[in-house]
């Protein structure tokens, strides 16, 4: 980009007063419907009405596109502030800028997916995503279907076990073998629009947590331009993209989560505390520790974080494949989904019954339950066993 | 030079979807089914078969990506026990 268009360009904004905006919508239309979208298993509309009036779904799309221009720690920033009012709006916001980011990172030179980015930032289009897939289990880097063109068009079917706010999202990005000819995990992502497809929901989304974020099954039927294929191979967008971007947003906002948890329990100590003026209560020996626990997470987030950034910015595409780098990467997902629990139960000791009942202002419940899948999205066994696989090849850690 | 070794340990140890006969030593072996971490077993069979021991900056694409490029990571390798071999 040349320094004269450059300077043409809205600066981004700047991060605090960005956060406060956010945390604003979080008060006044996140946190009011959480317990409402907990409840009833409902899409938090409130909430997306107010990022996109934001314009807050174009956060990652660049400037020269009409976006925000946010770095990737700006957007983690953003999931962190919305996991302090709601977990599952801060869910499918992260979920969402993971599908942009894809495209940002490897689709932007393709024409189509230039206009698309902008046609994104202008509507404020949500993207959704269907990686996992009826008959592989969770591996995303596995695919049954395949996409087959013919003539410019593709036709792709899918049976997909989870697609959260499936039913909502203006569009999902859909992996799939390359052609039917191809390797399973020989793998291409398809931007299949809300136009371009029929659904066909398989199941229900009645879980313990993040239900707001309605992710049942769906069979996807869909039909469209074959230029909606993503150009580069899905393994290099899963390498530099989807996989590391999905744990430092996931993480940013399990941490707001914990950080939310735990501000109620230090209500709680303060109340104790002035009830017994010139003693500190047990309960604050109790917040200290937790508060240590929380700092551990929110140190693992932040150097692997400002690691993957510095990787982004230097752009060497063989940087994300190297080992140490992916074994970090997951390392971040096991520490921050193991921790957010603790997190969450040691507030809930501080909080007391306060925080075990579900009508107190210092309930815990839909934080305990919210945190309790952190370690299922992406089985922390499965990621594990990567690892294992990994560190068996590593010479040096 | 050692492609025609590399052979048999890629069909037995890379899950691929195709016979090993059917690739070329040009082939790219993840278009032909070879994963990231499947990369693992293979190079573990190699190290065992050749008495040497991958680096870590050899752990990537550009190594795995076809036998040829094994047989030059392979030859690399040897080259250095070798050497070592004659120093000590």
């Amino acid at each position: 980009m040349n320094v004269a268009r450059r300077a043409i360009l809205p600066a981004p904004p700047d991060s605090r007063a960005l956060l406060e905006r956010v945390h604003a919508i979080g008060r006044e239309a996140v946190a009011p419907h959480a317990d409402a979208v907990d409840r009833d298993a409902r899409f938090p509309h409130e909430a997306f009405a107010a990022l996109k009036a934001e314009k807050l779904l174009g956060a990652y799309v660049p400037a020269e596109c009409g976006g925000m221009g946010l770095d990737v720690s700006q957007v983690a920033q953003v999931c962190e502030a919305l996991g302090h009012h709601c977990a599952s709006t801060a869910m499918i916001f992260a979920m969402h800028q993971i599908q942009v980011a894809c495209i940002v990172h490897h689709a932007l030179d393709a024409p189509f997916f230039r206009d698309y980015a902008r046609e994104l930032v202008a509507r404020q289009y949500l993207l959704a995503s269907a990686t996992t897939e009826l008959g592989v289990g969770g591996d995303a880097r596995s695919s049954v279907c395949a996409v087959k063109v013919e003539d410019g068009r593709f036709t792709l079917e899918k049976q997909a076990p989870v697609i959260s706010y499936g039913a909502t999202a203006d569009a999902i990005l859909v992996t799939c073998r390359r052609s039917e000819d191809a390797a399973r995990s020989d793998q291409v992502q398809v931007l299949v629009r809300r136009q371009d497809c029929a659904l066909r929901q398989l199941s229900q989304w009645d879980t313990l947590g993040f239900r707001g974020t309605c992710s049942p099954g769906f069979e996807v039927k869909s039909a469209g331009d074959a230029a909606q294929i993503l150009p580069a191979p899905y393994a290099e967008i899963h390498a530099r993209t989807q996989h590391p971007f999905a744990h430092v947003v996931w993480a940013s906002l399990w941490v707001g989560l914990a950080t939310d948890a735990l501000n109620r329990a230090r209500g709680a100590v303060r109340s104790e505390a002035r009830k017994t003026p010139g003693t500190i209560p047990l309960s604050a020996t109790r917040l200290a520790e937790a508060d240590l626990v929380l700092d551990t997470m929110r140190g693992t987030l932040a150097s692997t974080l400002a690691e993957y950034a510095r990787l982004l910015a230097q752009a060497d595409p063989d940087a994300f494949g190297d080992y140490r780098f992916v074994v970090r990467m997951n390392n971040l997902k096991l520490t921050a989904s193991q921790l957010v629990v603790d997190v969450v139960g040691r507030a809930m000791v501080i909080c007391g019954i306060a925080g075990y009942r579900n009508d107190s202002k210092l309930s815990l419940g839909r934080h305990l339950r919210d945190a309790t899948g952190a370690g299922l999205m992406v089985n922390n066994d499965r990621i594990l066993g990567q690892n294992a696989t990994m560190q068996v090849a590593l010479r040096e850690g | 030079m050692y492609s025609e070794q590399i052979r048999p340990l890629v069909a037995q140890h890379a899950r691929l979807r195709m016979a090993v006969d059917e690739l070329t030593d040009e082939s790219d072996l993840y278009r032909a089914g070879l994963t990231s971490l499947s990369t693992v077993n293979l190079m573990l069979a190699l190290e065992e078969h050749f008495d040497v021991e991958f680096l870590d900056r050899m752990l990537g694409r550009q190594t795995f990506g076809s036998i040829r490029c094994l047989a030059e990571a392979i030859a690399e390798l040897r080259g250095a026990t070798d050497r070592d071999r004659i120093a000590g």
